[in-house]
C-alpha cells in the first residue's frame, strides 16, 4: 500500500478483524485497568465503585496467597517441564530412529491424543485414575506392596497428582517438536556425524542436539506461559485444594473474582499477570519472528 | 566356492539383528502408546460398565458393556443441551474466526502498512495471556450489556483466540499462493475483492480448514470463559461435566459417558490435523 494512495478494498477486507480485536481484546483489558483501580466489590456494590488508587495493588503485594500461588505455580513449573524435556527428547529420539515406518508414523499421530483431549474431562478421568479406593494408579502401586496412597486428600501428593497429569498430557507436545527439529537433520549429515562422533551420546551432543535448540526454547516459553494459563484440569482435579495447596496463579485469581468477587484486587492481579504474559511474548517474538520487530 | 555360505550367514545374522531391533522398537511403541492412551481408554470402559464392576478392586479388564450410563445422560437432558450449547458456540465462533480472520490474514501476507507489526505483536501476544485476565472485565462488560448467559457472551469472547489463531495459520497459506497469480488476474481487470474470493480463498482452503478445526478444538475444550459468563440456559459441555465434581456421591459412570461425549468430536478432529496441531500451539515457531 503506498502512502499517498490508501487501499480502500484491503482496509475493507482487515476492518473486521481489526475492530473485533479491538473490542473483545484491547477493550476488556483496558477495562480491566480501570478496574483494578476501583473499589469493586460484587457482593457490596452499595459501596460503589469509587477510584482508590493503587490501593489494590498495595493489598496484592501484601497479598502473602498471591505471592504463594506464584510460588506454587514455579514449584509446578519445576515438577513438570524438566520432567516433559527429558521424556519429550528420549521419546523424540526414539520414533525418529525407528526403523519400522509405519509404527513410526502412527507414534506422531496417535501422540496428538493428549494434547487436544479436553483438559476439564481430564480432570474428571484424574479424579477416576487417583481415587484412593478404586482407582488404577493405587491399584499399580499395591502390585508392588505401596500402601494405598491419598493422591487428592493430601498437600504434597495432590501437588504431585497435577504435576503427574500435566505431565502425561504435555509430554507428547515436547515430544512432536522435537521430531520436527531432528526431521531437519539431513541424511548425510547424520550419516558423516555418525562416522566422526561414533554413535549414541556423542552424536546426540554433537549432531542431533544444535537441531533440538530453537524447539527447546520454544517449549521453555510456553510451557511458563500454559502454565501461568492453568485453570480448567487443576479446578476440576483439585479445585486448588486441599486448602489452597495446588492453588496455581490463575486458579488463585479466578478464586478472588468469582468467589470472593473482588472485582477491584482480582483485576490488579490479572494486570500484573498479564505484564508477565507480555513480557513472555516478547521474549518469544524477539527469538521467533525476526521480521515482526523489523 | 566357501563366500557364498559365509554371505549367507552375515545377511541372516543382519535380518536376525533387523528382527531384533524390530521387536524391541515395537515393544517400546506399545508401552508408550499404553502409557499414553490408557486413560483414555480407561474414561471409555468405565462409561460401559456398570457401578459395581466400576469399583471393583483388582480392576476388571472384560467386562459386559452396558449403555445404561449414556441412557441415563441423555434422559437427564442437561448434558444433551451443554452439548447442544458447545455446538452452537464452537461452530459459530469458528465460522466467524474464518470470515473474518481469512481476509485480514490474506492482507498482512499481501501488503505493507502502518501498524502491521503491532497486529502481528497482538495476535502472537494472544496466545500468552492467561484467559482469567479477559474472563474478569469480559464478565463485567458482559453483565452491563445483560449478555450474561447468552452463547453470544461466549462467542464474542472466543474471538479473542479464534481470530489470532486463523490469521496465523491463514497468512502462512496465503504467501504460499505466487503474488504472479494476483496480478495476471488483474491485469486482466479483476478487483481485489475478486482476486482474494475467487482465485485466493480457493487455493488457500486446505490451510483454512486445518485453521477452522483448531479454533473449533480450542474453542469447544475451553473451560475458564465458560464457567465465568454461563449458568443454566448458555452453559457448555466442559462446564457441565466440572460440575459432577459437586454435590454428594460422585456418579462415575454417567460422568465418563460425558467425557466421552465431549471427547470424541475433538479426537477425531485432532486426528485429521495430526501434523498441523504442534504448528497451531507454537504459533508456527516449530513446523
Amino acid at each position: 500500500m503506498s502512502k499517498s494512495k490508501v487501499n480502500w478494498p484491503a482496509v475493507a477486507l482487515i476492518a473486521p478483524a481489526v475492530i473485533i480485536l479491538l473490542a473483545v481484546g484491547i477493550y476488556p483489558l483496558l477495562f480491566a485497568l480501570d478496574v483494578s483501580f476501583r473499589q469493586y466489590q460484587l457482593t457490596k456494590l452499595y459501596l460503589g465503585t469509587d477510584y482508590v488508587g493503587f490501593q489494590n495493588y498495595i493489598a496484592v503485594f501484601n497479598d502473602a496467597l498471591f505471592w504463594q500461588s506464584l510460588g506454587r505455580t514455579a514449584q509446578f513449573f519445576v515438577l513438570t517441564v524438566p520432567a516433559q524435556i527429558v521424556f519429550g527428547v528420549l521419546i523424540a529420539l526414539f520414533i525418529d530412529g525407528m526403523r519400522w515406518r509405519a509404527l513410526s508414523f502412527l507414534m506422531r499421530v496417535l501422540l496428538v491424543i493428549p494434547i487436544a483431549i479436553t483438559p476439564t474431562v481430564v480432570g474428571l478421568v484424574g479424579r477416576l485414575l487417583f481415587n484412593r479406593d478404586f482407582g488404577f494408579i493405587n491399584y499399580l502401586l499395591s502390585l508392588v506392596g505401596v500402601p494405598p496412597v491419598s493422591w487428592l486428600g493430601e498437600p504434597l501428593p495432590a501437588m504431585v497428582t497435577i504435576a503427574l497429569v500435566d505431565i502425561w498430557q504435555w509430554t507428547p507436545f515436547v515430544a512432536l517438536v522435537m521430531i520436527s527439529g531432528l526431521s531437519l537433520i539431513s541424511q548425510e549429515v547424520l550419516e558423516s556425524g555418525k562416522l566422526d562422533a561414533g554413535g549414541g551420546w556423542n552424536l546426540f551432543w554433537h549432531v542431533q542436539a544444535p537441531y533440538l535448540l530453537p524447539g527447546l526454547t520454544a517449549v521453555l516459553i510456553l510451557r511458563t506461559a500454559d502454565i501461568l494459563k492453568l485453570f480448567d484440569m487443576v479446578f476440576v482435579l483439585t479445585r486448588g485444594g486441599p486448602g489452597v495447596s495446588t492453588e496455581l496463579v490463575s486458579v488463585y485469581i479466578q478464586r478472588v473474582g468469582f468467589r470472593i468477587f473482588d472485582m477491584g484486587v482480582a483485576s490488579a492481579q490479572a494486570i500484573l499477570l498479564l505484564i508477565l504474559c507480555i513480557v513472555l511474548a516478547r521474549g518469544y517474538i524477539r527469538l521467533f519472528y525476526r521480521e515482526v520487530e523489523a | 566356492m566357501s563366500v557364498a555360505p559365509q554371505a549367507r550367514s552375515v545377511r541372516s545374522a543382519r535380518s536376525k539383528r533387523h528382527l531384533f531391533t524390530h521387536l524391541w522398537q515395537g515393544a517400546v511403541a506399545l508401552l508408550l502408546l499404553v502409557a499414553f492412551l490408557l486413560p483414555v481408554y480407561w474414561m471409555v470402559t468405565t462409561a460401559l460398565k456398570t457401578t459395581a464392576d466400576t469399583f471393583a478392586v483388582p480392576p476388571v479388564l472384560i467386562f459386559q458393556p452396558t449403555f445404561e450410563h449414556f441412557r441415563v445422560v441423555y434422559e437427564e437432558g442437561s448434558v444433551a443441551k451443554s452439548l447442544v450449547n458447545s455446538l452452537i458456540v464452537a461452530t459459530s465462533a469458528t465460522l466467524l474466526s474464518v470470515l473474518i480472520g481469512a481476509p485480514a490474514a490474506y492482507v498482512l501476507a499481501r501488503f505493507q502498512f502502518r501498524g502491521k507489526a503491532d497486529l502481528w505483536f497482538w495476535i502472537i501476544t494472544n496466545r500468552f495471556i492467561s484467559p482469567i485476565v479477559v474472563a474478569l472485565p469480559f464478565f463485567l462488560i458482559a453483565r452491563d450489556l445483560r449478555i450474561l448467559d447468552k452463547h453470544i457472551a461466549l462467542i464474542l469472547v472466543y474471538l479473542t483466540f479464534g481470530i489470532p489463531l486463523v490469521v496465523w495459520l491463514c497468512v502462512d497459506q496465503f504467501r504460499a499462493v505466487p503474488r504472479e497469480v494476483d496480478e495476471a488476474a488483474t491485469v486482466d481487470g479483476a478487483n481485489l475483492w475478486q482476486v482474494f474470493f475467487r482465485i485466493n480463498l480457493p487455493l488457500a482452503m486446505p490451510g483454512i480448514v486445518v485453521s477452522a478445526i483448531l479454533a473449533f478444538i480450542a474453542s469447544w475444550n475451553e473451560l475458564m470463559f465458560a464457567l465465568v459468563l454461563t449458568r443454566a440456559e448458555a452453559r457448555t459441555a466442559p462446564v457441565e461435566a466440572a460440575n459432577f465434581m459437586t454435590g454428594f456421591g460422585i456418579r462415575w459412570g454417567p460422568m465418563m459417558a460425558t467425557g466421552t461425549l465431549i471427547v470424541l468430536p475433538v479426537l477425531i478432529f485432532a486426528l485429521l490435523v495430526s501434523r498441523n496441531l504442534v504448528r497451531g500451539l507454537t504459533m508456527g515457531a516449530v513446523k
